[in-house]
């Protein structure tokens, strides 16, 4: 459950008249259950790596597939609805719906779920928000939370629909010490507990030591392969 | 001045937004200027209209008519030099009944040496060599004056009915019964632009005639010597049927005219207020549209301040940004109302064809520069008082 | 499937400012709209409510109104005693032959002369007219110098108060008495009798001949046997039929002129319309950018957006019609130069004018939104995604 396999995978942006290739022939595996930091210099190719792994972009060459699933070849309709069931994101500025609640945006996922009554949904959210501690803050407005308290609205929004991936796109950035190792914690505790395959790019060490696996990346090819405490 | 190509920067960087704001704003003073134009042209069909001739009608209304006695007596009057009278005819073009357009008849030999000035002609048939016209009267309308039913028409009236020279036509009579023929002799242009090239003149004998000697008189029109002398006449040639069963009712050409305007009541002004309006409210959203704009570009302020850029100068751009977007809109949404009212040769029906004077234009354009100023101020001053910390803070 | 209205709700709700000012934009289309459906409405219905169904109006043959028509007393009688005529309670013929002329006279708070209409009746003349009240004085004595005068002239002229006197060629005549006739085009005339305006006006020649038909399915036979008696020379129309056919030229030149300026304001509104939508849009790129992210497919983006461009013109519709109701009923005039005299009607809303206002807010909301809302569903994921 949630195994990745990235295969030679290139990834070139066209600006204006300029190719740029962002990703030059990447090979990666992730096994299910896995927690992954991706590292590396800016412009390195971390964040678009894990769009494609995501499903929010295809590759120009190559395969991705997870779970025997090549998300190369899918069809952008085919790629959303992959993309609701199987996939969680979480991002460094949280992107919450400013004008619904914190149960409001969590539930939002679960409109793309086929068949759940009003009622289910409703359910469900307070139960993503229990898990990650929010349990009271069920219709507080994003702009009435603390950084940490929206990341973590993200963070239920993003395992409302039991995926099998989350991705994270520097998750810590925004926020102070505290606050960031709260977020570290739920995130080790979603792959230990739920078993969830997690990526994750940062920059913050802190962050990659709760990772099983760092993998670094520079001028969009993998450089170091090693494993953290 | 440096800062231009700053300006046109900024407004090229979201053209999407600069244009959309730009036809917004052209929008509502075209449609501005173009109900203005209706009250010009309304307007301008009273100052053509002479004050040196002066025109008596039946007391009672137009509707009455006057008896031929009251001619030589009209003459007699010291100061009076000249004296015509015509007739609306009122009939119908049986191939085109519904478009409209007005008949004369008129004691030509009089009729047409008083508005010499104003018309001249276009197209005439031609006359054997020395035929005598009465003084006055234009050469070129020789063949006209020597035949009882021909008539003069106006040159675009010829072209909207696709008529010619030489041609006869016919018109059913709703007030004289029948159907009447006539014969084009001569085409005549206006001389000035308000005057309308419409109408058709026959001769009044014709009328006279043709009605079983039923006819009279629908208007005296007659000129003075001393045009200063207009209201005192006036007075006079009223004074002299007061008591008779034909009482008239003497005014210049000009209030004459400005009768039929306020005949029209309170639907001109109606039509300027939703003018007002109009421009008020578009402009209100583009106003709303610009604010915005500019308030989401804090940033760029701010940045612009740390490269020198003083309080002052960015004022100078904020309102050269907001300025630049309703001159541009309001200029050509007045010209262009001028250019396609006067050019597509609509009338208001009765008068003339459309006018907008350019003191309209002016007040278009007036009306968007204020309105630029408007919604460009505020944003302007905002954006010049601010603390480039706090700006740059923001970020993100 | 779809994205949640509340979300479009909200944010709506969010912009306070540019809401407001693009609906209000809305709204003013909307009003004048409205207003110009009101005022062909009031005056068509002033017209049209003119003339009873089931009466006749006898014109010369070639006249197009009264003003230009001439009908002899013998064409008159001989009207009189045809047998389609109906008879009255006292058993004496519903005819009533009539002068028609315009005077000239000072409207109420200087704005200037225009024409009034002078109706010489006979004595039928009022019962002809089911819709006829005096509210204020009395009829006419027979033989008397006395008018009376319609409501619409009364309130719109000088002059024409009750115990005023009215100069008609140098004979005065007394005004007795104001009525109303249901709204119609009578309101905005002056009746005498006819013995007594003829003299002193005319002279011997009708203007038309009313009268009121004994079978109103026989009005096509009739017609011909009038219209091809050579003694006559005259027209036969309904009642009803002649005074809308005068209403037609002017309220088509009303319809016309305001939907024409509509039509130029809503292009206006239009683009004030899509620049708040682009703009609103715009700045929600990240929130676009994550509900496509989330897996909402663009088609619920595009649904979404043309929802809340819609939502915002409802509101518009609704102010547009706040705006424009209270100008209801108020009355205006002008000259209808298919009669070449005044004539006084009020706008006239109605629920149909409303609801067509609202439909057409409706529209602007969906051809305004529909670009912006195209755009920001095929927003691409990545390039949004790599802005955050």
């Amino acid at each position: 459950m949630g195994q990745i396999e990235v295969q030679n995978v290139r990834k070139v942006y066209r600006r204006d008249r300029f190719e740029v290739p962002v990703l030059d022939g990447l090979t990666l595996s992730v096994d299910g259950g896995e927690f992954v930091a991706l590292m590396g210099p800016s412009g390195s190719g971390k964040t678009t790596l894990l769009n494609l792994i995501g499903g929010i972009d295809q590759p120009t060459s190559g395969s991705i597939t997870v779970d025997g699933v090549n998300t190369a070849q899918l069809k952008s309709g085919d790629l959303s609805k992959w993309r609701a069931r199987n996939v969680g994101f979480i991002f460094q500025l949280y992107n919450l719906m400013p004008v619904l609640t914190a149960e409001e945006n969590v539930a939002l996922p679960l409109l793309l779920v086929k068949g759940m009554s009003g009622k289910e949904r409703k359910e469900r959210a307070r139960h993503a928000l229990g898990i990650v501690g929010l349990g009271e803050r069920l219709d507080h407005y994003p702009r009435q939370l603390s950084g940490g308290q929206e990341q973590r609205v993200a963070i239920a929004r993003a395992i409302v629909t039991d995926p099998k991936l989350i991705l994270a796109d520097e998750p810590t950035g925004d926020l102070d010490r505290s606050s960031a190792d709260e977020i570290l914690g739920l995130l080790e505790k979603l792959n230990a507990e739920f078993k969830k395959t997690i990526v994750m790019v940062t920059h913050d060490p802190h962050a990659a030591e709760k990772a099983h696996r760092l993998v670094h990346l520079e001028k969009g090819v993998l450089s170091a392969n090693g494993a953290t405490a | 001045m440096e800062l231009l190509p700053l300006v046109w920067t900024n407004l090229m960087r979201n053209k999407l937004r600069t244009i959309l704001t730009t036809l917004s704003v052209f929008v509502a003073l075209f449609l501005f200027v173009l109900l203005h134009g209706i009250t010009d042209t309304l307007t301008a069909s009273t100052q053509v209209a002479s004050e040196r001739r002066l025109v008596t009608r039946n007391k009672i209304s137009l509707v009455f008519p006057l008896p031929m006695s009251q001619y030589e007596k009209i003459k007699a009057v010291p100061g009076v030099s000249a004296v015509s009278w015509s007739n609306w005819f009122g009939g119908q073009d049986p191939v085109d009944s519904r478009g409209f357009f007005a008949q004369f008849a008129v004691d030509a030999k009089t009729y047409f040496p008083l508005y010499a000035s104003d018309i001249e002609i276009a197209q005439a048939s031609p006359a054997p060599a020395g035929t005598p016209v009465p003084p006055g009267v234009d050469p070129k309308l020789a063949a006209f004056m020597n035949q009882r039913d021909a008539c003069v028409v106006g040159e675009k009236l010829l072209l909207k009915r696709g008529w010619k020279l030489g041609q006869t036509i016919h018109l059913n009579g709703t007030i004289y019964p029948g159907s009447w023929p006539y014969v084009i002799r001569a085409v005549y242009r206006p001389k000035i632009k308000a005057l309308d090239a419409e109408t058709m003149f026959f001769h009044w004998d014709y009328l006279y005639e043709k009605s079983n000697r039923q006819a009279q008189v629908g208007i005296f029109i007659f000129s003075l010597a001393d045009p200063s002398q207009a209201a005192t006449i006036g007075k006079r040639v009223d004074a002299m049927f007061e008591n008779s069963s034909n009482a008239t009712h003497t005014e210049t050409e000009r209030a004459f005219q400005a009768g039929f305007v306020s005949m029209f009541g309170n639907i001109p002004f109606v039509i300027q207020v939703i003018g007002l309006a109009v421009a008020f409210s578009i402009f209100l959203v583009a106003a709303v549209t610009m604010m915005m704009a500019i308030r989401e570009r804090t940033n760029e302020f701010a940045v612009l301040k740390t490269l020198g850029f003083g309080d002052g100068s960015v004022f100078l751009m904020v309102l050269a940004e907001a300025g630049a977007i309703t001159l541009t809109g309001g200029l050509a949404g007045s010209l262009l109302a001028k250019f396609l009212l006067e050019r597509t040769g609509l009338m208001v029906p009765g008068f003339s064809t459309m006018i907008v004077r350019w003191d309209t234009v002016l007040l278009g354009i007036g009306v968007a520069v204020l309105m630029g100023a408007f919604s460009g101020l505020l944003p302007a001053w905002q954006a010049s008082r601010l603390k480039i910390v706090d700006a740059l803070r923001k970020v993100g | 499937m779809a994205i949640p209205l509340s979300y479009n709700v909200r944010s709506v709700l969010g912009r306070p400012w540019a809401t407001l000012a693009t609906a209000f934009g809305i709204g003013m289309v909307v009003a004048i709209l409205v207003l110009a459906l009101a005022l062909a409405n009031g005056f068509q219905a002033a017209l049209v409510a003119t003339g009873s169904p089931d009466n006749a109006i006898v014109l010369r043959k070639g006249a197009d109104s009264e003003l230009s028509s001439g009908v002899s007393r013998e064409a008159a009688n001989i009207i009189r005693s045809n047998p389609e005529v109906a008879t009255g309670p006292e058993g004496r013929p519903l005819v009533s032959p009539e002068v028609l002329v315009l005077i000239n006279q000072e409207r109420k708070h200087g704005q200037g002369p225009s024409n009034v209409t002078i109706r010489g009746v006979d004595r039928e003349g009022l019962a002809l007219r089911d819709d006829i009240k005096i509210y204020e004085g009395r009829d006419v004595a027979s033989g008397a110098s006395e008018l009376l005068v319609g409501k619409r002239i009364a309130d719109r002229f000088e002059g024409f108060g009750l115990g005023q006197q009215v100069n008609l060629n140098q004979r005065l005549f007394t005004v007795v008495g104001h009525f109303t006739a249901g709204g119609s085009g009578f309101e905005s005339e002056v009746w005498g009798e006819n013995a007594v305006l003829m003299p002193v006006l005319r002279g011997d020649v009708f203007q038309s001949v009313t009268f009121r038909l004994k079978d109103p399915a026989r009005f096509a036979a009739l017609k011909k046997e009038l219209e091809s008696d050579p003694r006559l020379g005259v027209q036969l129309k309904r009642e009803r039929d002649y005074y809308s056919d005068l209403a037609g030229p002017l309220a088509t030149s009303m319809r016309v002129i305001g939907i024409l300026i509509v039509l130029i304001m809503a292009v206006g509104a239009l683009f004030a319309a899509m620049n708040t939508m682009f703009a609103s849009i715009g700045s929600r790129s990240r929130e676009i950018a994550t509900m496509l992210t989330l897996g909402f497919g663009p088609g619920a983006l595009m649904l979404a957006f043309l929802v809340e461009s819609m939502l915002i013109a409802l509101l518009g519709g609704v102010i547009g019609c706040l705006l424009a109701l209270p100008v209801n009923g108020t009355a205006t005039s002008t000259t209808n130069f298919s009669t070449f005299s005044e004539i006084a009607f009020a706008f006239q809303i109605t629920p149909t004018i409303l609801g067509i206002g609202m439909l057409f807010a409706l529209m602007l909301g969906f051809v305004g939104g529909l670009l912006p809302a195209w755009k920001a569903s095929r927003q691409p994921l990545a390039a949004a995604m790599r802005a955050m």
